[in-house]
């Protein structure tokens, strides 16, 4: 393809793409290396409703005149990224010396909120990423088996998972899930124990998520390998049947080989997004076993003072995670792009 | 579909007809339970005392005087007005889906053909820019949006779903258009078409089953959407996500939670009619393009 | 008991509604500038709200109430002209607009349009005006009545007494998990560690300075104090806002609760649990720990703002909405009950008895300091693997300072 053609062709998509992603990365970028001016604070009187109390405020006029000089802040470099709630360098290293074996040092190491949160997400990611493929290419297989009047009806159902608004699932689901729930009772009948509750224990909560993530992203494979399937060559895969291929070989050798690009886009999709994990630890209130990098985000801006140099970095670590976690992925798409012309 | 390669075996099909049923069990029981449980009351419903009450409903019936009521839906169509939402919640769904497309079908198709190293190096960056959450993208538009009195207003939010969606759709279609074979349309540009031709003489035509489930991604984005409609929708254009989440409140009030479930399962209807119909375009697609080729 | 709840009344409400007698209704047909209000979601707001907006009279007047409102007020305050005219916000989010400087001081708006306005509502910083409070909140025991009755306790005033008294429900076999609370981590348990910490006369910060202190004698016994309690509560505490700790009350599986008053009024009405559960519930007093004599809660007020970068005309016409809005014009069968009203008028319901009872006793008010928010969030992130077991005291509250002054040093406060 031409080069001027290329152009015009992907232009939409790069304007919309460079205004509303690009630029705001490059800001998030600079605010995460610029920390906020040194507060000037004075002890001041504040009366309310509830009487007057001693107390301290900014002291504006003084604070002013620094943020005019800077607007952007104080410049700290990589302060924020090795900070104690982000990277933690010191506090690794000093963990490090001082630990007494490998136990001791991964102990605190998972006392501190970045590691512990990667811990998680890392182990959510490479659990849900192979369930959901293997889940929705299984579901797409069986689809695709289903007389043609009842495709459509099997298609809405099996989308179901994706479609109801995540926030109002949620809320239904954590209270399926409760001890007193039908999900949770259902658990502790098959566990057969009484005081068995989902939301009260570490790994029961991560299986409950991962439970979550996998039915939740599974429609999505399940559509992609479906679509795919209708562009299957069925003249190969008649040869493969006169060829005396059983049904298996045909779909390792036939079927699989022709998803392969539409499995590394689910797979790229899966891994960035299982990697950023979030709605699910809102909607179970699962803070207290279990966090993620988007969450902190969340908290940061969410707070009643917003964090937002943090919030930026916390954002760049994200990017950074994602770009090393799908560079196999990366690299095989960049050998199919074998320069023609 | 019936070729001799769609024939199975007793067994395959016992086997493959029981996982699909428990799929199917277990995809759309939480919708039936939300369902079932819009026509109760919300002690009901969300019962701590026992799950039962869900299906039985004793609240219910002390309260309403009948087992089932429609009180959720009343309070949410009538009272609410979540019509005004759902028009918004079209609007926004239509553009973002046609404009996501339109965008996405030119440039995916140019990355699945050009074979250049840049396209890899676009596709790339789109990627890492999907990387970033949409929340810090989010709290980084409202300054600007305020300063140029952009915020609240429908077009922007159209706008900002289609741009933070579109690394995906290029994504997506670029590997539907992977899986075409390029000799169609390079043969038919060996017969005097230019590229633009081609695309839209060969290309359209056979593009639908990656097409509509693309845009089956990009309206599903766009209508459950909270980050993004939550934070830069006013009152008046809010669509039905931030509305059902208005219904819940920070302090959940009492009969609202009611609404938002009644709202939540209402909407769902439009979309299997919408199922219905596309699901019959993937298959066309099929026997339009890529058998022939 | 009747005679001291009554005592207990005069002098809350001494404290709140003041003496002064009601003044004349003012007209509040607003005809120059704008009005827009972004605030928090929830009734006693919205009355507000369309209180104001309905005295625009021939002008541009909105609102936009969400639960979003604190990640947009700011935004929507620092443009110029500013989008919002006025936030809504309590006396932990007003901070964060002060630290911003985005609102404006309002005594020349007092004193050409707000004579009327009582001087307790006048929330004042440093001799200057910043906002009008109009409601007020806190925490305080919330009780079943027959259910102590069976037991044959008082009504606890210590978190000693809720021990006990739960300890003897359980022995009885009545509740399984008598003690209810908003134990979920992050924001909901922090505030439950701020009330318990200020009750066992703790201070979070050296006086005058942001630099934290908590890991002390006082944090360790409010800690303790808290895991005492979680033994009493559902396994599920730590996933427990104050929206599943009412539907777990109305349940009826809880027999004792710290509670916000904002939330006895469902508790007490008859929708959504069973007569004997709405019947015998009751806000009791706030409750103390240990012999500080400090009750361990802290008062909350909500109020409005006026925003910095707008015109005068528009400052003045949003003013005289808002004061109109939060007069004792607002007062009526329907809005009555739907908040602790600080304006004059204001008839307490039983539902009141609680925040009332809270003032009454000398509570704190929740601190009015500028980085008050980034040590709530540390300690609604780190807490909770204490309450699980999972470290000593002593170390959670390490890992808040930690966590705080990495925050702290980001914002400016510390270097």
């Amino acid at each position: 393809m031409k080069h001027s053609t290329f152009f015009w062709f992907v232009l939409p998509s790069a304007i919309l793409m460079l205004l509303f992603i690009a630029l705001p990365i490059v800001s998030v970028v600079t605010q995460s290396v610029y920390a906020a001016h040194e507060q000037v604070v004075v002890t001041v009187e504040n009366c309310g409703p509830f009487g007057c109390t001693q107390t301290t405020a900014i002291d504006q006029e003084a604070t002013q005149a620094l943020r005019e000089a800077e607007p952007l802040g104080k410049y700290v470099g990589t302060d924020i990224y090795t900070d104690r709630n982000h990277l933690a360098f010191a506090e690794v290293g000093g963990a490090w010396r001082e630990a007494e074996g490998l136990p001791d040092f991964g102990a605190a190491l998972m006392n501190l909120p970045f590691y512990r949160a990667m811990a998680f997400t890392l182990t959510y990611t490479f659990i849900v990423t192979p369930l959901t493929i293997i889940a929705g290419f299984a579901i797409a297989l069986v689809v695709n088996t289903v007389a043609q009047w009842l495709k459509g009806p099997t298609i809405f159902l099996s989308l179901l998972p994706m479609v109801v608004t995540p926030i109002v699932g949620g809320l239904a689901l954590f209270w399926m899930v409760d001890a007193r729930g039908i999900l949770g009772g259902a658990l502790q009948w098959l566990a057969d124990d009484p005081t068995l509750s989902v939301k009260a224990d570490t790994t029961l909560m991560w299986i409950m998520l991962m439970v979550y993530g996998v039915w939740h992203s599974a429609p999505f494979a399940f559509v992609v390998f479906y679509a795919g399937l209708q562009t299957v060559n069925q003249d190969t895969i008649e040869a493969a049947i006169i060829d005396g291929a059983s049904r298996w070989e045909r779909i390792r050798y036939v079927v699989i080989p022709h998803l392969v690009p539409l499995t590394t886009f689910v797979a790229l999709i899966q891994l960035m997004d299982n990697f950023r994990v979030f709605e699910p630890l809102v909607s179970f209130q699962a803070q207290a076993h279990a966090q993620s990098l988007s969450y902190f985000i969340f908290s940061d801006l969410g707070g009643e003072t917003r964090l937002l140099s943090s919030a930026a970095a916390t954002s760049v670590l994200t990017i950074i995670g994602v770009a090393i976690l799908l560079s196999p992925v990366l690299v095989r798409t960049y050998r199919d792009f074998t320069p023609r012309t | 579909m019936s070729s001799i390669a769609t024939k199975r075996p007793l067994p395959v099909m016992v086997i493959a007809t029981v996982f699909l049923l428990l799929w199917l069990v277990i995809a759309a029981f939480p919708f039936l339970w939300t369902t079932w449980g819009s026509f109760k009351v919300e002690g009901d419903f969300f019962s701590k005392a026992n799950w039962l009450n869900a299906i039985i409903g004793p609240l219910t019936t002390a309260e309403t005087g009948a087992s089932f009521t429609g009180q959720g839906y009343y309070g949410a169509w009538v009272q609410e007005e979540f019509w005004r939402a759902a028009m918004n919640t079209v609007i926004v769904c239509v553009c973002v889906v046609s404009i996501s497309l339109t965008c996405g079908t030119l440039g995916g198709y140019a990355l699945a053909r050009s074979g250049f190293r840049y396209a890899f190096w676009f596709l790339f960056f789109a990627l890492i820019f999907r990387a970033m959450p949409p929340i810090t993208l989010v709290s980084g538009y409202l300054l600007p949006f305020f300063e140029w009195n952009l915020w609240g207003h429908l077009y922007t939010t159209i706008i900002v779903l289609v741009a933070i969606n579109q690394p995906f759709t290029l994504w997506m279609l670029h590997s539907f258009f992977k899986n075409i074979p390029a000799d169609l349309d390079e043969s038919a540009m060996v017969d005097g078409c230019n590229r633009f031709q081609a695309f839209r003489h060969v290309i359209i035509p056979i593009m639908w089953p990656g097409v509509i489930t693309t845009g089956l991604f990009s309206f599903l984005l766009a209508y459950n959407d909270f980050a993004v409609t939550i934070m830069l929708l006013t009152k008046e254009n809010q669509t039905m996500v931030p509305k059902i989440v208005s219904f819940l409140g920070t302090t959940q009030t009492k009969g609202n939670v009611m609404f938002a479930v009644a709202a939540a399962v209402s909407i769902t209807a439009p979309l299997f009619v919408m199922i219905m119909f596309f699901q019959r375009q993937i298959v066309s697609g099929l026997t339009a393009g890529a058998v022939k080729g | 008991m009747n005679m001291m709840k009554t005592a207990l009344f005069g002098t809350a409400m001494a404290v709140l509604t003041g003496t002064t007698a009601l003044a004349g209704g003012h007209g509040c047909a607003v005809t120059e500038g704008r009005i827009n209000i972004v605030g928090n979601e929830f009734p006693a707001i919205q009355s507000v709200a369309a209180a104001a907006l309905a005295c625009a009279d021939g002008i541009t007047a909105e609102s936009n109430l969400t639960s979003e409102h604190q990640t947009i007020n700011v935004a929507g305050m620092q443009g110029n002209p500013a989008e919002y005219t006025s936030a809504i916000i309590a006396n932990s989010s007003i901070v964060a607009l002060i630290n911003e400087d985005v609102i404006r001081p309002l005594d020349d708006l007092v004193a050409e349009y707000g004579q009327d306005i009582p001087a307790r509502q006048l929330i004042t910083i440093d001799g200057k005006v910043m906002a009008v409070a109009f409601m007020a909140n806190a925490q305080h025991l919330v009780y079943r009545k027959d259910v102590l009755e069976q037991i044959g306790m008082d009504v606890p005033t210590s978190y000693e007494e809720v021990l006990a008294a739960a300890e003897k429900i359980r022995a009885e076999g009545i509740m399984e998990n008598p003690v209810g609370g908003a134990y979920a981590a992050g924001w909901n348990l922090a505030e439950e560690f701020v009330n318990m910490y200020l009750g066992a006369g703790g201070a979070f910060f050296e006086p005058g300075t942001p630099n934290v202190s908590i890991n002390n004698a006082q944090g360790v016994a409010a800690l303790e104090m808290m895991k005492a309690l979680t033994e009493y509560m559902n396994p599920d505490f730590l996933t427990h806002d104050s929206n599943a700790t009412s539907a777990e009350w109305e349940a009826g599986n809880v027999a004792l609760m710290n509670m916000w008053g904002s939330r006895t009024g469902v508790l007490m009405d008859d929708e959504g649990s069973a007569m004997e559960v709405y019947s015998n519930t009751v806000a009791g007093g706030p409750l103390t720990v240990g012999d500080s004599g400090v009750p361990a809660s802290t008062l909350w007020w909500d109020g409005w703002t006026v925003a910095k970068n707008i015109s005068d005309e528009e400052a003045a016409a949003t003013f005289q909405a808002l004061a109109h809005a939060t007069s004792p014009a607002l007062l009526n069968d329907e809005t009555m009950s739907q908040a602790v009203w600080l304006m004059d008028g204001f008839e307490p319901e039983p539902v009141n008895e609680g925040v009332l009872a809270t003032v009454a006793a000398g509570a704190n008010p929740y601190p009015m300091l500028p980085f008050m928010g980034l040590l709530h969030s540390a300690l609604g992130d780190n807490l909770a693997d204490y309450l699980q077991g999972n470290e000593s005291a002593e170390q959670a509250l390490a890992d808040v300072e930690a966590a705080y002054t990495a925050a702290a040093k980001e914002q400016g406060y510390l270097q």
